[in-house]
C-alpha cells in the first residue's frame, strides 16, 4: 500500500505531468477557458487514464512487443469513444464546445506515456492507481488554471458571473495568448517556489 | 465564390489567422521537444506537412466513402488513428528503400508523427467543419504550413536565447512558452484579413 501512496504522491507534485513532464498540454490550454468545460474534460480524461492504464496492464503479458504501440491506441481509443458517446447524448453542449478535443485525449501524451511507462511492467492493480493518480495531478492543474482564465477573462465562474459590472473582461485570458502566459506563469511560480532543486522533502501535499 | 478561391482562403486561413498551433493549441508536445534548434525543426516540419496533407484526403475518402454510408460514424476516432499509424508506416518503409539520406533526415521523426494531436486534429476539425474533398487537402496543407511557420520562427529565437540569462523555473517549458504566447498575440493581427467559416 505505501508503493501506492508514493505513486499518488510522486504524480501530484515531482513528477505531475503537467508541468514537470510538460505532456498533454494541447488539451490543458484548449479547453482551460471556461471552468464547466474543463471540468468535463479532467472526468473524461480521468476515466480513460485509469481504465486504459488497468487494460495494458492486464494485457501485457499477451502483447507482442513489435505492434504493442498499435494495441495501447486501440485500446485508449475504445474507452475514448465511450466518452464521446455518452457526452454526446447527456450533454450535447458541451459535446459541441470541445469539439474535437474530446477525440484528442487519444493522442494526449499522458495516456500512451503512462501506458509504455508504467503499464506494460507493473501489475494491473497498481497501474489503476498510476493512471488515476497522473489523471488528478493533471486535472488540478487545470482547473486552477481555468479558474484564473475564466475569472478574469469573462468575470464568471462555472457561468454564473462573479464579479460585478464596474470589472472589465480581459479578453486576452479567454483567447489563445492568455492560455500560453497562464501556464508558463504557473509552471514558473510552481518550480520557483515549491520544487527547490535537489531538496529532501517526500510530496509535500 | 468560385470553387478555387474557397479552397485558397482556408488555405491561407489556416496557415495564418487559424494557425493550428497557436490558436488550436494541437501538436503542442512535439513543438516544446524539437524546437531547439532550426536544422530538427524543419526536418520533423518537412515530415509533418507531408503526412498532414495525404492523411487528411485519406480520412476524408474513409470518412464519406465507408463511415457515413456504413453508419458507423461513431468508430471515426479509430478508423483515423488507424489509418494514420498504417500511412506512417508505410511511408516510412517507402523511404527507407528508396533513398537512405532521406530516410536518416526524417526517418526518426516519423513514429513520432502518429502521436502529434495536430494530425488528428486536423482530421476531427474537418469533419466537424464539413470541408469538401478539395477543401480538406487545403486545409491539411495550410496546417501544416501554418506548423512549420511557428516552429521554425521559435527554433530561431530558442538558438539566439540560449546565452541569454532566463530565471530558474521558466527555463526550458517556461520560457517557450510565453514566446508561443507572443507569437499568437502577434498572429492575432492577421484577424479581419480572411475568416474560416
Amino acid at each position: 500500500m505505501s508503493k501506492a501512496r508514493q505513486i499518488f504522491a510522486n504524480n501530484m507534485t515531482r513528477e505531475n505531468p503537467v508541468f514537470i513532464q510538460v505532456l498533454g498540454i494541447c488539451s490543458t490550454l484548449a479547453v482551460t477557458n471556461s471552468l464547466k468545460n474543463t471540468f468535463v474534460m479532467c472526468v473524461g480524461l480521468l476515466f480513460t487514464l485509469s481504465l486504459s492504464n488497468f487494460t495494458v496492464s492486464l494485457l501485457r503479458r499477451w502483447m507482442p512487443t513489435r505492434i504493442r504501440m498499435m494495441v495501447e491506441v486501440l485500446v485508449i481509443a475504445s474507452y475514448v469513444i465511450v466518452v464521446d458517446i455518452t457526452l454526446k447524448a447527456f450533454y450535447p453542449d458541451i459535446w459541441r464546445q470541445l469539439g474535437p478535443y474530446v477525440g484528442l485525449i487519444i493522442t494526449n501524451c499522458i495516456v500512451m506515456g503512462r501506458a509504455e511507462a508504467f503499464a506494460l511492467t507493473n501489475p494491473p492493480g497498481l497501474s489503476f492507481i498510476d493512471g488515476l493518480s497522473a489523471g488528478v495531478g493533471y486535472s488540478y492543474v487545470l482547473l486552477v488554471i481555468a479558474v484564473f482564465r475564466e475569472l478574469l477573462g469573462s468575470g464568471s465562474l462555472w457561468g454564473f458571473r462573479i464579479l460585478g459590472d464596474w470589472w472589465e473582461d480581459w479578453a486576452i485570458m479567454v483567447m489563445a495568448p492568455g492560455a500560453f502566459f497562464m501556464l508558463a506563469l504557473f509552471i514558473w511560480i510552481v518550480k520557483g517556489l515549491f520544487l527547490k532543486p535537489e531538496a529532501k522533502k517526500e510530496g509535500a501535499s | 465564390m468560385s470553387e478555387f478561391a474557397t479552397v485558397m482562403s482556408v488555405l491561407f486561413a489556416a496557415i495564418f489567422t487559424n494557425n493550428i498551433l497557436l490558436t488550436n493549441y494541437l501538436g503542442m508536445c512535439s513543438f516544446l521537444g524539437a524546437s531547439r534548434e532550426v536544422k530538427t525543426a524543419l526536418g520533423l516540419g518537412a515530415a509533418v506537412v507531408f503526412v498532414l496533407t495525404c492523411t487528411s484526403a485519406l480520412n476524408w475518402l474513409c470518412y464519406h466513402y465507408i463511415l457515413v454510408p456504413l453508419d458507423l460514424v461513431y468508430l471515426r476516432f479509430i478508423v483515423f488513428i488507424v489509418v494514420i499509424a498504417a500511412f506512417v508506416q508505410v511511408v516510412e518503409m517507402i523511404i527507407e528503400r528508396l533513398s537512405e539520406r532521406l530516410y536518416n533526415a526524417l526517418g526518426i521523426f516519423l513514429p513520432l508523427i502518429t502521436v502529434n494531436c495536430a494530425i488528428l486534429g486536423v482530421s476531427l476539425f474537418m469533419v466537424i467543419r464539413e470541408y469538401t474533398l478539395a477543401e480538406a487537402l487545403g486545409y491539411g496543407f495550410g496546417s501544416g504550413v501554418g506548423w512549420v511557420v511557428a516552429i521554425l520562427a521559435m527554433a530561431g529565437i530558442r538558438e539566439k536565447m540560449v546565452r541569454s540569462k532566463i530565471p530558474r523555473g521558466l527555463e526550458g517549458a517556461g520560457i517557450t512558452l510565453i514566446i508561443a504566447g507572443i507569437m499568437a498575440l502577434a498572429f492575432m493581427g492577421f484577424n479581419g484579413m480572411m475568416t474560416l467559416n
